[in-house]
């Protein structure tokens, strides 16, 4: 127990020696949290559009003005050909091309197919989608309010399909994005430092000089843990203040249960971050190897892409991950408001990494220098 | 009874970095309360043989005792009861003095006020009383070195290691050192000294030399030197003008009267076979008798286990 005390003494001394570290541990949640919350939007509005209007009329002029109050759609200009719409998009100036043909308005008076097309540049698949929805959106709300005039039969449809998004009604980005960029900058800053944390003892030749201590290798390891669980929480809560004073996050669960909950998620990315220390022989390979799990962590964990649409292998793989866990108790606790019952599963799971990463951190943890 | 073992004794200390054999067949007998100076060239296999002893390397082959436990079994008990200065400074440089040995003592276990008076002590002992507040990276290199005994022996071992104390140290801090191991040695700590300065052999109670990962002499001082008169001759040493030129007409007596010939600061020194030095070589300068340094026994036993000169007295 004195070694244990001697060694959290230490770190949290050195920690303090270099408050400019700290200072940027507890910056980054705020400046990412802020960047990201605003940029990353999967909802894209106000496309730039360039309209080819060869028809000229009333009907194609009302068809426009649909288009741009629902604010997919930024009218920018009108091009004078189709050539003229290619080169506008090949430019950027626009990413929505809509052209009327000639006989528009007459095809549409006979209620003849009157044809609008709508071209994106899907290159960007996201706001292409975005636009294509709106556009068909339009389309059919038209075509029903015209034949419903025609045949007198009021506006409500045949099929009633009435849809009730639940948790987050209006698909607000922000109300997933902070929680998983939450455990982003979790995943990133608790492991990138524990990497380093035994090999640069290592390096440095201090480790050399500990070895020959009857320090023992588990009490080396919470030793280089324990202040930066500290640190986990801190930027947690910075997180969480800033989501709910800048994105009005819901926090429809129990703050107390996900702080606990947490504790799993930050110590089994520290062991990681452990795990990677003892197998590296320089800071470097250090490095490498956390950045090595933190990219599948990004694109795996359900934090951009959900999980249900992988390939079995990459939804295996994701299990592996702590962060995927954290998505789902994050997700639940402030989103949906679940309690314990309901996150067994990734409570399970993270006991389980822990015990892995700690085991096999123990396993490779060598007392020799060889 | 363990205790009157001998602090560290080795048979056969082998060590091997893939091909290459860094430590070769080591036997060490080092009595308790000795100082025992551990000499030899860069890269002769010291430090590598220091590590397989506090435990930091395994032994390829061969076995050892160190303070009456086994360096393969006993690691644990072996850590309790010894110091360890490594060649390569390794304290914390972003601690404070007092803090590095603070913490130093609690990974040794002291209980609260027994680690105040050693760490206590331990500043005094290092002289750094006024300065506890001083990172550690700010301090210079002989205080640096000082400090790093201190955390080295803050438990109070028996066995003390030391790899190159005194290297990048000034030569009047070189004296302070050894003095303070003297101290030590006195306490009743055996102390096991690597280094690669001749003078600081003096001030050994044993040595050994290692050269190319072999153990090529062990003894006292004295015993060394009488060692060289006994199985050889005597010394001769003359101030020559063109030293290097005459070495080599010298050198054409070795095997024919003389054992060795080197060059010895500004002059020029033969070990003799017998009393006498074969009559050309006696004319050729103005030689006086010397009594023989550590440098000559050692310079002898290099020159003579690299092949390099003839290593009898056909006589
Ligand atoms: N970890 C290692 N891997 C490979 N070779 C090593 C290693 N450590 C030491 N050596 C080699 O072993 C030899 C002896 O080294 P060392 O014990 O450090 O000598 P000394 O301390 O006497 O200078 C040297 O040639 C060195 O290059
Ligand atoms: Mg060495």
């Amino acid at each position: 127990m004195r070694r244990l005390r001697a060694l959290i003494v230490k770190e949290f001394i050195q920690m303090r020696r270099d408050p400019l570290t700290l200072a940027m541990l507890m910056l980054i949640p705020i400046v990412q949290l802020i960047l990201f919350g605003f940029a990353i939007n999967t909802d894209v509005k106000h496309l730039p559009t360039v309209v080819f209007d060869q028809s000229m009329g009333q009907e194609s002029r009302e068809f426009i003005q649909s288009l741009s109050a629902t604010q997919y759609f930024d009218i920018r200009g009108y091009a004078a050909s189709y050539d003229a719409i290619r080169r506008a998009i090949e430019r950027g100036d626009g990413v929505v091309g809509i052209v009327f043909g000639p006989d528009f308005a007459r095809r549409l008076a006979r209620r003849d197919g009157a044809a609008i097309q709508v071209i994106v540049d899907a290159s960007d698949p996201m706001s292409a989608s975005s636009a294509i929805a709106a556009a068909e959106m339009i389309g059919l709300r038209k075509s029903a309010a015209v034949v419903a005039e025609a045949t007198g039969t009021g506006m409500s449809p045949v099929y009633d399909v009435r849809l009730r998004p639940w948790y987050n009604r209006d698909f607000r980005t922000p109300y997933y994005m902070v929680p998983g960029i939450l455990g982003v900058i979790l995943t990133m800053t608790m492991m990138m430092i524990t990497s380093m944390a035994i090999v640069r003892e290592r390096e440095r030749g201090t480790l050399e000089q500990l070895l020959v201590t009857p320090m023992r290798p588990w009490e080396l390891m919470v030793g280089k843990i324990a202040p930066y669980l500290g640190v986990g929480y801190a930027q947690l809560t910075i997180g969480l203040l800033v989501g709910r004073a800048v994105f009005r996050i819901p926090m429809r669960g129990s703050l107390a249960l996900l702080y606990l909950l947490t504790l799993l998620f930050i110590f089994s990315t520290l062991m990681w971050g452990i795990l990677i220390s003892t197998v590296s022989k320089t800071q470097m390979q250090a490095m490498i190897l956390s950045i090595f799990g933190f990219l599948p962590s990004i694109l795996l964990s359900g934090f951009m892409f959900p999980r249900m649409g992988m390939p079995t292998v990459f939804r295996y793989l994701s299990m592996a991950l702590p962060l995927t866990w954290f998505q789902i108790i994050t997700r639940g606790i402030l989103l949906k408001g679940v309690g314990l019952e309901s996150l067994a599963l990734p409570v399970i799971a993270l006991c389980v990494l822990i015990a892995v990463f700690l085991g096999v951190s123990l396993f490779k943890f060598h007392r020799t220098l060889d | 009874m363990k205790d009157a073992e001998a602090a560290v004794s080795t048979v056969g200390l082998t060590r091997d970095f893939g091909s290459f054999r860094a430590v070769d067949g080591v036997n060490l007998d080092i009595p308790r309360g000795a100082i025992f100076g551990f000499l030899g060239p860069n890269g002769s296999g010291k430090t590598t043989t220091i590590r397989m002893l506090c435990g930091l390397l395994r032994p390829s082959s061969g076995s050892g005792r160190v303070v009456g436990c086994d360096i393969a079994r006993e690691g644990e008990a072996i850590r309790r009861r010894i110091g360890y200065m490594s060649q390569k400074f390794s304290l914390y440089d972003d601690l404070t003095v007092a803090e590095n040995l603070t913490f130093y003592a609690g990974m040794y276990g002291l209980a609260n006020a027994k680690r105040r008076e050693r760490v206590d002590a331990m500043i005094a002992l290092a002289d750094l009383r006024g300065r506890e507040r001083t990172l550690t990276g700010a301090l210079a290199g002989g205080v640096r070195q000082r400090l790093a005994l201190a955390c080295a022996i803050v438990h109070e071992p028996e066995m003390i290691f030391l790899d190159e104390p005194t290297s990048g140290v000034d030569p009047a801090a070189r004296r302070r050192f050894w003095e303070t191991i003297a101290d030590l040695a006195d306490g009743g700590a055996t102390i096991m000294a690597s280094t690669h300065f001749m003078d600081e052999a003096e001030h050994c109670t044993s040595l050994g030399l290692m050269y190319a990962g072999k153990m090529l002499i062990s003894g006292s001082p004295d015993a060394l030197k009488r060692e060289l008169t006994v199985a050889a001759g005597k010394i001769w040493q003359a101030r020559v003008p063109d030293s290097i030129g005459f070495l080599d007409r010298i050198r054409a007596f070795v095997s024919g009267g003389i054992l060795d010939a080197y060059i010895f600061g500004a002059s020029v020194r033969v070990l003799a076979c017998g009393a006498r030095l074969p009559a050309d070589v006696a004319g050729a300068a103005a030689w006086e008798e010397r009594e023989p340094t550590l440098e000559d026994v050692f310079v002898h036993h290099v020159r003579s286990s690299a092949g390099m000169e003839g290593q009898r007295c056909d006589a």
